[in-house]
């Protein structure tokens, strides 16, 4: 079955079986393995990735229902060698350790943004980030990572 | 995941359609429980018919004294939503603790009431708000609807539309999240209207119903004093690794408590 999507900005159209995964697309037809796969049972957030702007478990929707949506996944946000203002916070407030779980990660701050704005305050990251596991860090950078992140983007925003 | 055909109607009509030829067919909607539940092999379908662009399976908006919110709505969109805030904040509160921001995004009020999961959210709202539940077919009061765990009154290949909740003076509710699957241990919604409190409890039993005992004490005194003596018989709920059943029947009444200061 024909599914026509944009993936980071460039519209393909792709033939899938309809089983499958939105994730398994992303990763095993279009080498975008950023995405990654941590629990498949849409609890450990790993396979975060944006459609038409929201934050999604891509292991628990099937590309088939993504027909005509634009999707953003980790690979998508840095403008060439420039790191979008999120990624560039997890690496200068260490937001990680085995950075398996930081793609998701990444995705949710954006969408704590999205939705709480740029001045986000902690305790709204750290309840916000409930669907996403790190097994590392114990999240404390993670959430100052997010928390910088979101200023950067207000400021750039503003810019 | 074993494959099926997928189908991806605009009407209803052509959505009835692809079920009734699609052998064991699924409706899916935001697909957060069904597709973990074919990834698991509890469910096999062998065609998914798509909700997701049917039309008038969308909208909120207040007729008289109920609040209208169409099947395909999230339960992020319920959380924000103005309208559902300004009628009845209760359901706001109740959506913010489904699952989590991601999940939020994708499942829906069709999807929830449809499966009945007896420890799901929406079964008490429902319940506590007397709401009617529009299908393709006709209507149904919540009190007729829920059938016991994962049984609703719905046919086969028949589509729920909307909601409509009765707005209350005043409703709220709590629950005591299952910290990993975010589904409640035990969940409480209370309503409070000019001519009865209806209390509706989740994940306690095999499948949601309305607490009496505590509905007649709030009647007459709605307040948290009013059902301090109040106990729920432990001898029809859920023991399992989790909880036992008396312990869920005192949490139930400490949610109740939570639930009437929400609505107060």
């Amino acid at each position: 079955m024909q599914t026509r999507l944009t993936i980071n900005g460039t519209t393909q159209t792709r033939e899938v079986a309809p089983a499958t995964l939105l994730v398994e697309l992303l990763r095993d037809d279009l080498a975008l393995t950023g995405t990654h796969i941590g629990c498949d049972t849409s609890q450990c957030g790993a396979c975060n990735v944006l459609i038409d702007g929201e934050s999604v478990k891509s292991c628990t929707i099937l590309a088939v229902q993504v027909d005509g949506k634009a999707i953003v996944t980790i690979e998508g946000l840095a403008n060439g060698d420039t790191l979008h203002p999120m990624q560039a916070a997890f690496k200068e407030a260490h937001g990680l350790q085995c950075g398996f779980c930081t793609p998701g990660m990444v995705m949710a701050g954006i969408e704590i943004v999205r939705r709480h704005g740029p001045d986000v305050d902690a305790e709204t990251i750290a309840h916000d980030l409930e669907g996403n596991l790190c097994r590392c860090t114990g999240y404390m950078n993670i959430i100052k990572a997010i928390q910088a992140g979101a200023r950067e983007m207000g400021a750039t925003a503003h810019a | 995941m074993r494959d099926f055909a997928y189908a991806r109607p605009a009407t209803i009509a052509d959505a009835a359609a692809a079920f009734s030829g699609g052998g064991e067919a699924a409706f899916i909607a935001g697909g957060h429980t069904l597709l973990p539940a074919i990834k698991s092999r509890l469910r096999m379908p062998d065609t998914l018919v798509d909700l997701a662009g049917v039309a008038g399976l969308t909208g909120i908006r207040v007729d008289g004294d109920r609040l209208w919110i169409g099947a395909l709505t999230t339960h992020a969109v319920v959380a924000t939503d103005a309208t559902i805030a300004a009628s009845i904040p209760g359901l706001t509160g109740m959506a913010l603790l489904i699952g989590d921001p991601q999940v939020r995004n994708r499942g829906t009020l069709g999807g929830v009431i449809a499966n009945n999961d007896p420890a799901a959210d929406y079964p008490a709202a429902l319940l506590a708000l007397d709401a009617i539940v529009e299908t393709d077919r006709g209507t149904y009061a919540a009190d007729d609807y829920f059938q016991g765990m994962f049984s609703t009154a719905l046919a086969d290949g028949e589509i729920v539309k909307a909601v409509g909740f009765r707005v209350p003076l005043a409703s709220g509710y709590a629950k005591f999240r299952h910290p990993a699957s975010r589904y409640a241990i035990v969940g409480v919604y209370v309503a409070r209207f000019a001519d009865a409190v209806r209390v509706a409890v989740t994940g306690a039993g095999p499948g949601v119903f309305r607490w009496t005992d505590a509905e007649a004490a709030l009647a007459a005194d709605f307040s948290v004093a009013a059902v301090a003596g109040v106990v729920l018989d432990d001898g029809d709920l859920n023991t399992d690794i989790h909880a036992s059943a008396e312990f869920r029947a005192h949490l139930t009444g400490v949610m109740l408590a939570k639930a009437i200061a929400e609505a107060a």
